[in-house]
Parts: C-alpha cells; sequence; structure tokens
C-alpha cells in the first residue's frame, strides 16, 4: 500500500462503517445540544410567556421585542453574533461550544414563548372570570384554570418545534462547533465523497426528526377529537 | 327607602342597616368613551331577591359585574357587605370570595370533573382539607340534582346541567350575595326550567340574589323587587305586581310590550 497517494489511503481507512461511526458519534453532540437548547430554551420561554401575557404593559413590550428580534433574523447570524459578539462586547473567550448552547437557547425560548403565549391566550376568557369571580388570585387561575388547558394545546406545536431546533443545531457548525453537519463535511474533505457523507447525516437528521413529527400530528389528532 | 317601604312582607322582613349590596350613582364608561353606567343606584338587603331586567345594550350585566369587580367603574361607590370596593384595592379577592357568579356561558372548568370543578376554590381559596371540600361539594350536587354526574367532565353533560353545576360551584363558597348573569340565555328551551328550579329553592332557603334575566315568569313568582334599566340608568323599579301591572315608564311599558306579546 506505500505507493498509493494520501487521498487514496484515506479514503480506504474511512470505510463506510467508520463513516456511519464517526457521524453517529457526532450525532450525540447534535442531541445534547437540542437538549440543551430545549431545556433552556423551554425554562426562558416560560418566562416570556409569563410577560407576553402580564397585566404589566412595561414587561408585554419588552418580551414581544425579544420575541420579534429572535424571530425576525437568521438563526445563523444570531449564531455569529453570540459567537463574535459576545467575546468582544464582555471581552469573553466563548467556546463554540457555549456560543451554540446561548444561542439556540435564546432562539428556542423566542419561539416556544410564542407558541405558549398563543395557547394561553387560546383558553376562553371565561375561564379567567369564573376563576377571578371565585376569588382566585392571578397566579392560582393561571396555574389552576389556564395552564391546565393552554398546556393540551400546546403540545403538538411544541413538539413540532423540536424538530425545528434539532434541525436548528446544524447551523452551529458554522462557529467550529462539531456536530452531525460539522463532522460530515470534516470527513468528506478528506475522502472527497461528500455526497455520501451529506446523504448519511440526512438520514441520521431524518432518524431523529420524523418520529417528532409523527408523534405531534397524532397528539394533534388525539387533543382535537377529545375536544 | 321609601319605595322599599312600599314593598310590604319584605320592608318588614329586611332591616335597612342589613344592606349586602350598596352602590351609589355608579358610572362606568368603557375605553372607547361609551358611557355604559350613568349614575346607578341599588341596595339589596339580606335574603332580598332583586331581578334586573332591560333591553339589551342597557348596562344591566355590566351593572352586577361592578358587584365582584369584575368590571371597574370610574365614578360613583360599592360597599358589598360592608367592604368599599375602590380601584386598586388591595385584597379584592376578600370580596369576590363572599360574591357568588353565575355566568351565561357556564364556564365551568373541562379539564377537571364535576366533583372537581365544585372543589377547588373552597380548597384554593378557602384553603380546606379537600375531605372536607369534597363533602360539602356532594351535598351541593345533591342539592342541585347532579349528584350522579359528579366524576364526569363538564363536556359531558347537558347544557343545563352544567349550569345547574355553576351554580353549586359558586355554592360552594359559601357566598353573602349569588349574581346571575342571565342563566338561561344559552341553554335550549328545554333546560331553562332545570335551572329556573334550582334558583327557586335557593332563594326560597334566603339566599340574597341579584338576577339579570328575561324569564318573566321567575320574576314573577321569586323576585322581591324588579329593576327595570335602560340605556345605563334605572328607569323603573317595584314589585312584580307593580313592575308587570301597573308600570309607569313609557320605556317600561315598551319594553314590557315586547316581552309579553
Amino acid at each position: 500500500m506505500t505507493g498509493f497517494l494520501f487521498a487514496q489511503s484515506a479514503t480506504d481507512q474511512f470505510t463506510l462503517d467508520v463513516i456511519v461511526r464517526n457521524l453517529l458519534l457526532a450525532t450525540r453532540w447534535t442531541i445534547a445540544l437540542s437538549a440543551i437548547a430545549f431545556i433552556g430554551g423551554g425554562a426562558v420561554g416560560f418566562l416570556i410567556m409569563l410577560f407576553r401575557i402580564s397585566p404589566n404593559k412595561i414587561l408585554r413590550y419588552i418580551s414581544a421585542a425579544y420575541v420579534e428580534f429572535f424571530q425576525g433574523t437568521p438563526l445563523i447570524l444570531q449564531l455569529f453574533l453570540t459567537f463574535f459578539g459576545l467575546s468582544v462586547l464582555f471581552n469573553l473567550n466563548l467556546s463554540p461550544w457555549a456560543a451554540a448552547a446561548i444561542a439556540l437557547t435564546t432562539y428556542t425560548s423566542a419561539f416556544l414563548g410564542d407558541i405558549w403565549r398563543g395557547s394561553v391566550q387560546a383558553v376562553p376568557q371565561g375561564q379567567w372570570e369564573a376563576g377571578t369571580a371565585l376569588g382566585m388570585t392571578y397566579f392560582k387561575q393561571l396555574k389552576r384554570v389556564i395552564l391546565p388547558q393552554a398546556v393540551r394545546m400546546s403540545i403538538p406545536p411544541t413538539v413540532g418545534f423540536a424538530v425545528q431546533v434539532i434541525k436548528g443545531t446544524s447551523l452551529a457548525s458554522v462557529i467550529g462547533f462539531v456536530e452531525l453537519t460539522r463532522s460530515a463535511s470534516a470527513i468528506s474533505n478528506v475522502t472527497f465523497k461528500p455526497f455520501l457523507l451529506f446523504s448519511i447525516a440526512a438520514v441520521i437528521y431524518f432518524c431523529l426528526c420524523f418520529p417528532l413529527s409523527v408523534l405531534s400530528k397524532q397528539l394533534e389528532k388525539r387533543f382535537a377529537t377529545d375536544g | 327607602m321609601t319605595q322599599f317601604d312600599s314593598m310590604g312582607a319584605i320592608a318588614t322582613a329586611d332591616d335597612s342597616k342589613d344592606a349586602v349590596i350598596v352602590a351609589q350613582d355608579v358610572e362606568k364608561w368603557y375605553s372607547n368613551k361609551f358611557h355604559v353606567l350613568q349614575g346607578v343606584s341599588l341596595t339589596v338587603h339580606r335574603g332580598e331577591v332583586v331581578v334586573v331586567m332591560g333591553p339589551s345594550g342597557s348596562g344591566k350585566s355590566t351593572f352586577i359585574r361592578t358587584f365582584n369587580a369584575l368590571e371597574p367603574y370610574q365614578k360613583g361607590s360599592i360597599e358589598i357587605d360592608g367592604i368599599k370596593l375602590t380601584p386598586n384595592m388591595k385584597n379584592v379577592e376578600a370580596v369576590r370570595r363572599e360574591v357568588g357568579m353565575v355566568f351565561q356561558q357556564f364556564n365551568l372548568f373541562p379539564h377537571l370533573t364535576v366533583l372537581q370543578n365544585v372543589m377547588l376554590a373552597p380548597v384554593e381559596v378557602r384553603g380546606w382539607k379537600k375531605e372536607q371540600a369534597k363533602q360539602v361539594a356532594g351535598e351541593l350536587l345533591e342539592r342541585v340534582g347532579i349528584l350522579n354526574q359528579a366524576n364526569k367532565f363538564p363536556g359531558q353533560l347537558s347544557g343545563g346541567q352544567q349550569q345547574r353545576v355553576a351554580i353549586a360551584r359558586a355554592l360552594a363558597m359559601q357566598p353573602k350575595v349569588m349574581l346571575f348573569d342571565e342563566p338561561t340565555s344559552a341553554l335550549d328551551p328545554e333546560m331553562v326550567s332545570e335551572v329556573l328550579d334550582v334558583m327557586r329553592t335557593l332563594a326560597q332557603s334566603g339566599m340574597t340574589m341579584v338576577c339579570v334575566t328575561h324569564e318573566v315568569g321567575f320574576a314573577r313568582q321569586v323576585a322581591d323587587r324588579i329593576v327595570f334599566m335602560a340605556d345605563g340608568l334605572i328607569v323603573e323599579e317595584g314589585t312584580p305586581q307593580e313592575f308587570f301591572g301597573n308600570p309607569k315608564h313609557d320605556r317600561t311599558k315598551q319594553f314590557l310590550a315586547q316581552i309579553l306579546h
């Protein structure tokens, strides 16, 4: 094998078996980043939702502006702004990991906050009035009357949005975070088989997202028939 | 108090100091400047049943919704059982828990069973133990004839049954006064009487009630006093006999001609 070109030897090293194994290892980071974005984004998004429906005008405006900013700019720019911007502004040396986690969390929180605000506002006004008339405080009404109904409505779109988050993590590759897409790109650079690499990556993304899509649709159907 | 003294049995039964609701010159503007209440005064005594009638848009629902501060008002004063309802008051919930309300659209909590609907406020607001709340809820559901449906969800009940549950839910807080905001207007005709029967029994048990309703039969039989509102004002009030038999104002006569056919 000594006479072969480096490229050829690299091609030989990267058998299909090795490629798939490497991509699956990288998928762990895609899943980890998605999970962080979803959990962090869910927590921040809950606060955003509370602010959006607050009787306090200032909180409503601030949270509306927050949602509009993150919904109205491309995620890839948000990643750049976080990675480069935070470093410059606060003199931080953010790792790609931290930058990706922060950017995806804020992005997710804006969308989840808005989905949940919609669900809360879809609960009829009469439900608030009934709780009020019974002498329940605002937060008791929210906890015992409004949220239990809103949660049911919000589950299908929330699960559906998880698909967007998983796909969104692929953009973290542009700031150097090594997840599935970045890994596929790197291996294709040495194997010269971009089509194969990106095809396998696409299949892996699909295997992550498709079950969630199906689940979301099923939940939607179930809640629609439950009434 | 003159109108009140003319009411015979009611005047003797009630003490003028024993007022549950005292509303004086209540005025309210909607945010679009519409003057919905133009100085409305009403005193409701303990044990009294007052029926508020009037054409739609007269402000009658808005008026009774000021009694538990569901609607803010801008001028005048309202006292509920001696407590003044003021804008930005700190403990408005303390007043609200003494005032039960039944809505046109029932507004039961769809995610809770009938029993849980009735138990919720006593547990959450009054701080009762679950056992105690359950027992009281059971008694109330029996009183309104729904005990056998206690574990169903509101969506599984008819409109009339739902409204009876809503009455039980309001009563569970042991309010000093009950407000009814067109409780039978959203019901199919065959379900109206079952709700009115419950309200009639409640009135006989001595509950103080203010009912906005178009049910003439109920008003005639149950009301101690009928208040007629039009264009944000009380035009006329009197006993059912006076009101239906000998209305004084043209506006009242016109209204009665329309609803009595």
